[in-house]
């Protein structure tokens, strides 16, 4: 049976502000779980802490709101131990590049199937305005007692320095671009990553909607808005490695570093990265463990009628004196 | 006469002092000996002293004594640190190459030692060297059996024709272990066995091990008498297993059904991990092979974030470590007991504060481990005492998890860790797995993960189980998981989470509550690994027909008051014996029995209580003449 949209959705009050960008993400991610016909037991979405953190309550699938900066590690538990589950995690940008980054940088040398979406709006919103990772040094939000002293973090660059295979960045008010990234992201085989670009109403008066829609930068003889947000796959970008070799990959690393860093004016979105050469995770432990994908830790049966049914003789005997 | 004597190796890390042990425990143990052997070490990787006490009996021993009566020395250090040890009597094997090093020579003496040692041979009137300390030893009626463990070498290479043999110092452990057992009069066969075991996959490695092992046992036979403490024969238990203590807990996971183990690296606790992960693959009964996925975590909030996200696929899920990892596990704990979330930490504790004496032994976690995180959240804190318990504790802690839906931190420590002892082969028949209200199949419709329910415990749906769909957060929530700040929602919940302390104490046998090995006038209260030396202090006790009763503390969190009270009822004085500096079971027991103990058997240096100072203390305490406070200090 086909699902809808409306199946995805659950009859949580949604306590965001008015006009938020988180609004534009949940439904990218409900819509793209409906596209691709997934069963509602076998997706779950893992949050972290802030206002993105709610995105689990939402959407009518398993839903893990977890700690602070945790996100990532909560969800790789679940995704190796039932890799049959299409697994998402949603964080901000403080979440994943500031308390959360170590974790960040591990999971992107493990390459687990799932796909991780970073709200990125440059404050802490729930704490009220402070800085996140993501602002830029110099940059004075609305509450800022005075202007950011910290240089920002690049979540492409440092996505792709650490190991995701597959790297993205969408727009919330893009929400169909936006749900086919997810969708694209749901698919690949491995780890990806996306950042989405989502104005804080309330916090950030610096990017906001109209900021990102190039009001400022409008030609207005011309009677044409710029937006700052272009797509490169409408410019012929290719983030695919096609091919095992060391001169490949590094082109497609380096070219995805330059386009991370383009900013300002343009802005690119779609996706940076992706490469599926590299094996995932679940294809490393099937080198040790051959049944590691038909008997997972989830499937295991481990006893019968009360009683363990492994059998630890042989070490057993090993021991024995 | 019975048999009863430790053995003592040591020397530089790395230098084999290990493999030595366990060669040496490996022997005796299949000619039938009750094994205990302990290891001590540094805090680093190569050069500093290690050494590894083993103690064999003809009867079941729990732990270590403070009499040495054989002792190996390959190098300086270990004569200065342990000489005292040996008794009358007793022998020491040394290197007779270096007999003329002196104090200030042997650069990895630190200056505390160094100035106590100086200050001992000044009053022996012994210059400062190692032919000073022997003679002190030898005046005191130590043998002393000088061999050059070179010539030794050099003269097998001669025989053999095999002129690299001359350089092996690594041979040198054999040497020890293969000297050792000629002087003691045991067996070489068990030995020879021992090292085609060891090196089965390298043939030529073992054939010139087995040279150096004949050549230096006959030496020692023809040029030695038996010390006077040489074993007597013995006849061997059926179904016994020397094992180390780290495969208690190992084994136990696999047993019990642990399919999912991250962990961070952490002394001493890795070797569990390691180990399940070495046998990664398991054989199942009548079924395809079973797995454990064992995931070295960046750190050790990433370990427990995984192991909790592992549970609830309903995967059983559990995680390893010590006292500074489990710091950091705090706040993730405080969510595992907020959506209870059934999932066992398996701790392994070492000295403390702070990063404190990383290898070496302490009790120091137990409080800690009651309160971590922040809020109201129930929680299981169980502590076994030795290695053969941890087998069946593991198996009880994961049903614990699993029927009150709680996380359990499974208490063990260095002690248990760096032992090797035999005992009886565990026996998984004896092990049960209960999953409590875990679901297969979703027949109340719509599912409530935190439903209300009489006994406070909800039907468990897993992740990717049909109409089974859940919410968890660390926020307070509803029934179905989703955040509420409602007042009276708050009251439901936090009652129906904390209720759980009630249901254990009633639901949690008596047996797996507390163990009484007697209660007397005298009686010891106590937690895991200080059993082994309590009931074999209470054992010296007996045989001078002194009763001292003990009771081991074995379900701390919830505390069952009510049971320790009754055992306790007619109690005249109370001894905690425990190996850290507050005495923590008996601030626990004075916060749930409203009354302090009487005394406090406590050691905190690092190095774990021996039977010998166990009952010394015992002695002055029934003496009435022992402080409140009886501070242990034995061991270098």
């Amino acid at each position: 049976m086909a699902l809808k949209l409306s199946d995805f959705k659950t009859q949580v009050h949604n306590d965001w502000c008015p006009g938020c960008g988180d609004f534009g993400i949940v439904n990218a991610i409900q819509m793209a779980l409906a596209e691709m016909n997934i069963p509602r037991h076998k997706a779950a979405i893992f949050s972290g802490i802030g206002c993105s953190g709610k995105t689990s309550h939402f959407i009518n699938t398993f839903g893990i709101h977890t700690l602070h900066g945790r996100v990532l590690t909560f969800a790789q538990g679940a995704a190796i131990a039932n890799p049959e589950m299409t697994i998402i995690a949603a964080g901000g940008d403080g979440d994943g590049l500031g308390i959360g980054a170590g974790h960040f940088v591990a999971a992107g040398r493990r390459n687990i199937n799932m796909t991780y979406i970073i709200f990125n709006n440059g404050v802490y919103g729930l704490t009220k305005g402070q800085a996140s990772p993501t602002l830029r040094l110099g940059e004075k939000t609305k509450s800022l007692p005075s202007p950011n002293t910290n240089y920002n973090v690049n979540p492409i660059g440092l996505a792709v320095a650490s190991g995701f295979t597959f790297v993205a960045r969408g727009y919330s008010y893009d929400v169909r671009h936006l749900k086919d990234l997810i969708i694209s992201a749901i698919k690949h085989k491995g780890l990806s990553f996306l950042d989405v670009l989502q104005p804080c109403p309330t916090y950030n008066d610096i990017n906001t909607r109209d900021w990102y829609a190039g009001t400022d930068i409008a030609d207005s003889s011309a009677m044409e808005t710029h937006s700052r947000i272009y797509k490169l796959e409408d410019t012929g970008y290719d983030p695919v490695v096609h091919y095992e070799e060391e001169a490949e990959i590094n082109e497609k690393l380096a070219q995805a570093l330059i386009k991370s860093l383009e900013w300002g004016s343009k802005i690119p979105t779609g996706i940076f990265y992706k490469n599926e050469i590299i094996t995932p995770y679940a294809g490393r432990l099937i080198d040790k463990i051959p049944n590691y994908l038909e008997n997972s830790p989830a499937n295991q049966k481990v006893s019968s009628n009360g009683k363990p049914t492994t059998d630890v003789s042989n070490i057993l005997d090993s021991l024995q004196v | 006469m019975s048999t009863d004597l430790t053995w003592l190796i040591g020397g530089p890390q790395g230098s084999g002092v290990e493999s030595g042990a366990n060669i040496f425990s490996k022997v005796c143990a299949g000619i039938g000996y009750q094994v205990f052997g302990k290891r001590e070490f540094y805090s680093n990787i190569k050069g500093e002293h290690s050494y590894f006490a083993v103690r064999i009996a003809d009867k079941k021993i729990h732990s270590n004594v403070n009499d040495v009566h054989l002792m190996v020395a390959f190098d300086a250090e270990m004569v200065f640190r342990h000489v005292d040890e040996v008794v009358k009597g007793g022998a020491i094997i040394y290197d007779s190459d270096l007999e003329n090093i002196t104090i200030d020579e042997v650069h990895t003496l630190d200056i505390y030692f160094k100035s106590r040692l100086e200050k001992y041979l000044e009053s022996k009137n012994k210059e400062f060297s190692i032919k000073g300390i022997l003679e002190s030893a030898k005046d005191r009626g130590v043998t002393l059996l000088p061999i050059s463990f070179r010539e030794i070498l050099s003269k097998l290479a001669e025989d053999t024709n095999n002129p690299k043999l001359k350089g092996m110092i690594r041979m040198f452990n054999v040497i020890g272990v293969s000297l050792s057992l000629g002087i003691l009069g045991l067996d070489s066969k068990p030995l020879l066995d021992s090292i085609d075991s060891i090196f089965s996959k390298k043939p030529k490695v073992a054939e010139i091990n087995k040279q150096v092992a004949n050549y230096a046992y006959n030496y020692a036979t023809a040029k030695f008498d038996k010390i006077n403490f040489s074993p007597n024969s013995v006849s061997k238990e059926p179904n016994t297993i020397l094992v180390q203590g780290h495969q208690g807990t190992a084994i136990g996971k696999m047993v019990c059904g642990c399919r999912f183990q991250p962990y961070y690296p952490i002394t001493p606790a890795s070797d569990e991990s390691v180990y399940l992960e070495s046998n990664e693959i398991l054989n199942v009964k009548e079924d395809r092979p079973g797995s454990t996925v064992v995931v070295q975590t960046e750190d050790e909030i990433s370990a427990i974030g995984m192991m909790i996200g592992g549970a609830l696929t309903g995967t059983r899920s559990s995680t390893c470590t010590s006292g500074p990892g489990f710091s950091l596990m705090a706040e993730s704990l405080g969510w595992a007991g907020m959506n209870e979330v059934p999932c066992v930490i398996t701790n392994y504790q070492r000295s403390g504060p702070s990063t404190g004496l990383p290898t070496r032994h302490g009790q120091d976690d137990l409080l800690f481990t009651i309160n971590a995180g922040h809020g109201e959240f129930p929680r299981i804190v169980y502590a076994s005492g030795a290695i053969e318990e941890s087998f069946y504790d593991t198996g009880k802690c994961f049903n614990f998890a699993d029927i009150f839906q709680v996380p359990v931190i499974h208490l063990l420590d260095k002690f248990i860790a760096s032992s090797v002892i035999t005992c009886k082969r565990f026996d998984p028949n004896l092990v049960t797995i209960d999953r409590g209200k875990l679901l297969d199949k979703i027949e109340k419709k719509p599912y409530k993960r935190f439903e209300q329910t009489s006994d406070g415990i909800s039907p468990r749906s897993k992740l990717g189980l049909e109409d089974g769909i859940f919410w968890n957060t660390g926020d307070e929530s509803d029934e179905y998981g989703h955040i509420s700040e409602d007042p009276f929602v708050r009251i439901q919940m936090m009652d129906k989470r904390l209720s759980r302390f009630e249901l254990i104490l009633k639901q949690i046998p008596k047996e797996d509550q507390v163990v009484s090995f007697g209660v007397a006038d005298n009686c010891i209260i106590s937690w895991g690994s200080a059993k082994g030396p309590i009931i074999d202090a209470i054992d010296m006790l007996k045989k001078e027909n002194i009763n001292v009763g003990f009771i081991q503390i074995k379900l701390l969190h919830p505390f069952p008051t009510e049971y320790v009270k009754s055992l306790l009822k007619d109690v005249k004085t109370i001894i905690d014996v425990e190996a850290n500096h507050t005495g923590q079971l008996g601030t626990l027991f004075k916060q749930n029995l409203g009354k302090n103990v009487d005394y406090f058997i406590l050691k905190y240096t690092g190095r774990s209580m021996t039977s010998t100072e166990v009952y010394d203390s015992l002695k002055k305490i029934l003496a009435k003449k022992a402080n409140k406070r009886e501070i242990l200090t034995h061991g270098a």
